[in-house]
C-alpha cells in the first residue's frame, strides 16, 4: 500500500516538520503541520505556503496548440496572450466536467495547463487521444515543483511587486528561478510558484525562511471551502454540468468545443439543479454526500474556521436555490437547518 | 494551546480510547489524549439528551475535528446526569484539558460490574504501544 504512493521532492520536508502524511490521489501528501486551524488563519492573516507537486502538468505545442486547446476547453483559449493564464473546463460530449484547470500561455505556440493530481492520467489520455498534426502533447508533471504561496502578506514576503490576477512571468527566490503565477485557490492574494523538481525543497526552504507557514491538505479545502471555489470529484464531476455549477462564465459559447450544444441548451432551458452556498442555522457539521430535503445533496462540507459555524455547497433543485432558502440537512440521521447564502460564504475584511 | 501527552493512573480505560472517573456510583467519560490528538481540533460536540440512557461498548454521541468525525464509545452503562455545556460551546476545550475541563458526560452507573471490565492506566498503554 503505501510504498505504491508517489511523493513530491518535498516529501523529506513534510517528514522532518512532522506532518501528519496522508494518502491523497495516489500520492503521500501532508494534511497538516500544526493543525487545520492555526494553518487556516494564517493564510487568511500572513502567509501560508502549501506543497501542490502533486498537481499534474501537461504542455501543448505546436502551430495547432491552439486550435486543439480550442476544441477540448470550455473558455475562450484564443484571447490569451504569452504572459497570461486562465481558469476553465475541459468538457465531455455530455457538458459533463472532465477535469478544471488553469491554461497558461507560456509562448506563441505553447500552453501549459496545470491540473488536478487525481485526473492526471485521465486528462492526459483525452488530450493525447485529440493530438492534431501540428500538436503535441506531453505530460511533464515529473518535471516540476509547485508551491502555492497565499495570503495577505504573501508578496510582501517575497518580495514580490503587485500583479495582475491570471497572469505569468519568470523571476527568481533566494536564486531559485521560477515561473510566478498569479494564481490560488484561497480567495487570498498569492502566488503559485513552479521550478523545476530538483530545485524544490531549496525554493520550500527559502519560502519557509522568509515566514511563510507551512499548511496542508486539510487548511487547502477549508480555505477554497470558504471562498466556494468547487473542488473536482465533489461539487464539479463528469456528470455535472458548467451551468448548473454557476461556472457558466468559464464556458465561451460562442466557440465550439466538446458539448457545447449541451450546454447551450441547459443555458437556455435553465438547470434544473444549481450548485448553492449554504451556511448551517444549527450546531453540525455538514459532510460531502448527506442529502439535502426536498430533493439535494451536500457536495463539499465542512467547519469554516473563520465563521466557526458548519458551512457547504451542494445541488438543490433550482427552485430552492435562492439565497436566504431554508434548507434542512439530514446529519447522520439528526435533521438541522441551513440557509442558502450567496457565494462566497466568506467574504474576507469586507465581513468582520 | 494542545495539552501534553498524559493517561493519569486514577482513571479507568476503554480500548475505545475513552476514559471514565468513578465516584461513588457516578462516572465522569471523556476521551484520551491520544484520541483527540488523533482527531485534532475538535469543532462539535454532539452531545446525548440528559436523562437519557447510554449502553456499554455504543456509541453515546460524536466529536467533529474539521477533518473527521468519531463517535463516542460508553465504557459502561448508565443514565447521562449532565452534559458539559461548555464542551458543547467550545469543543477544543477537549484538546486543552482532555481529563479536565474537557469531560463530556456525568452517568449514573447503571451495572456496576461492569467497572471491573476496564483497564487500568497500565493496560491502556499496553493498547496504545500495540496500536
Amino acid at each position: 500500500m503505501a510504498q505504491t504512493l508517489q511523493r513530491t521532492p518535498l516529501f523529506e520536508r513534510h517528514v522532518a516538520a512532522r506532518a501528519r502524511m496522508v494518502p491523497f490521489a495516489g500520492w503521500e501528501m501532508p494534511v497538516q503541520y500544526d493543525g487545520v486551524i492555526p494553518e487556516h488563519r494564517a493564510v487568511r492573516s500572513d502567509c501560508g505556503v502549501f506543497d501542490v507537486s502533486h498537481m499534474g502538468e501537461i504542455e501543448v505545442e505546436g502551430m495547432h496548440a491552439l486550435e486543439l486547446l480550442q476544441s477540448l476547453l470550455s473558455n475562450d483559449v484564443a484571447k490569451l496572450d504569452v504572459g497570461g493564464a486562465q481558469y476553465t473546463l475541459l468538457t465531455n460530449e455530455g457538458g459533463g466536467i472532465v477535469d478544471d484547470l488553469i491554461v497558461y500561455r507560456t509562448d506563441e505556440y505553447r500552453y501549459l495547463l496545470i491540473i488536478n493530481a487525481s485526473n492526471r492520467d485521465t486528462d492526459f489520455r483525452w488530450l493525447k487521444e485529440r493530438e492534431v498534426p501540428g500538436s503535441d502533447v506531453r505530460d511533464v508533471s515529473d518535471d516540476f515543483a509547485l508551491l502555492a504561496v497565499q495570503g495577505p502578506r504573501s508578496l510582501e514576503r517575497l518580495d514580490l511587486a503587485d500583479g495582475k490576477p491570471f497572469t505569468w512571468a519568470m523571476g527568481e527566490i533566494e536564486g531559485v528561478e521560477v515561473m510566478v503565477n498569479r494564481t490560488g485557490y484561497t480567495g487570498e492574494r498569492g502566488v503559485e510558484l513552479m521550478t523545476p523538481a530538483e530545485d524544490g525543497a531549496a525554493l520550500w526552504d527559502a519560502v519557509v525562511a522568509r515566514g511563510a507557514t507551512p499548511c496542508g491538505l486539510g487548511a487547502r479545502d477549508t480555505l477554497r471551502l470558504e471562498v466556494c471555489y468547487p473542488l473536482h470529484g465533489n461539487d464539479i464531476t463528469p456528470d455535472t454540468d458548467a451551468i448548473s455549477a454557476g461556472l457558466g462564465w468559464t464556458c465561451a459559447l460562442e466557440t465550439e468545443f466538446t458539448g457545447v450544444e449541451e450546454l447551450r441548451r441547459i443555458k437556455a432551458a435553465g438547470p434544473e439543479r444549481k450548485l448553492v452556498a449554504f451556511v448551517m442555522t444549527e450546531k453540525a457539521i455538514p459532510r460531502q454526500g448527506m442529502p439535502i430535503d426536498g430533493g439535494g445533496v451536500v457536495t463539499s462540507g465542512s467547519h469554516s474556521p473563520m465563521l466557526d459555524l458548519g458551512i457547504g455547497m451542494g445541488y438543490v433543485p433550482a427552485a430552492r436555490a435562492g439565497p436566504e432558502t431554508e434548507l434542512t440537512i439530514d446529519v447522520r440521521g439528526r435533521p438541522r437547518g441551513a440557509r442558502v447564502v450567496k457565494k462566497p460564504i466568506y467574504k474576507g475584511e469586507e465581513q468582520s | 494551546m494542545a495539552a501534553q501527552e498524559s493517561y493519569p493512573d486514577d482513571l479507568k480505560y476503554h480500548t475505545e480510547h475513552d476514559w471514565a472517573r468513578i465516584q461513588d456510583g457516578e462516572a465522569t467519560l471523556g476521551i484520551t489524549w491520544w484520541a483527540q490528538d488523533a482527531l485534532g481540533e475538535l469543532v462539535h460536540y454532539e452531545a446525548p439528551d440528559e436523562g437519557s440512557t447510554i449502553s456499554k461498548d455504543e456509541s453515546y454521541g460524536e466529536v467533529e475535528s474539521v477533518k473527521a468525525v468519531s463517535d463516542l464509545i460508553a465504557p459502561l452503562s448508565g443514565e447521562v446526569l449532565e452534559v458539559n455545556q461548555a464542551v458543547v460551546d467550545a469543543p477544543e476545550t477537549v484538546n486543552e484539558d482532555p481529563y479536565g475541563a474537557g469531560w463530556l458526560v456525568r452517568i449514573r452507573i447503571g451495572e456496576p460490574p461492569e467497572v471491573d471490565s476496564l483497564l487500568d492506566v497500565a493496560a491502556y498503554k499496553k493498547v496504545l504501544e500495540d496500536a
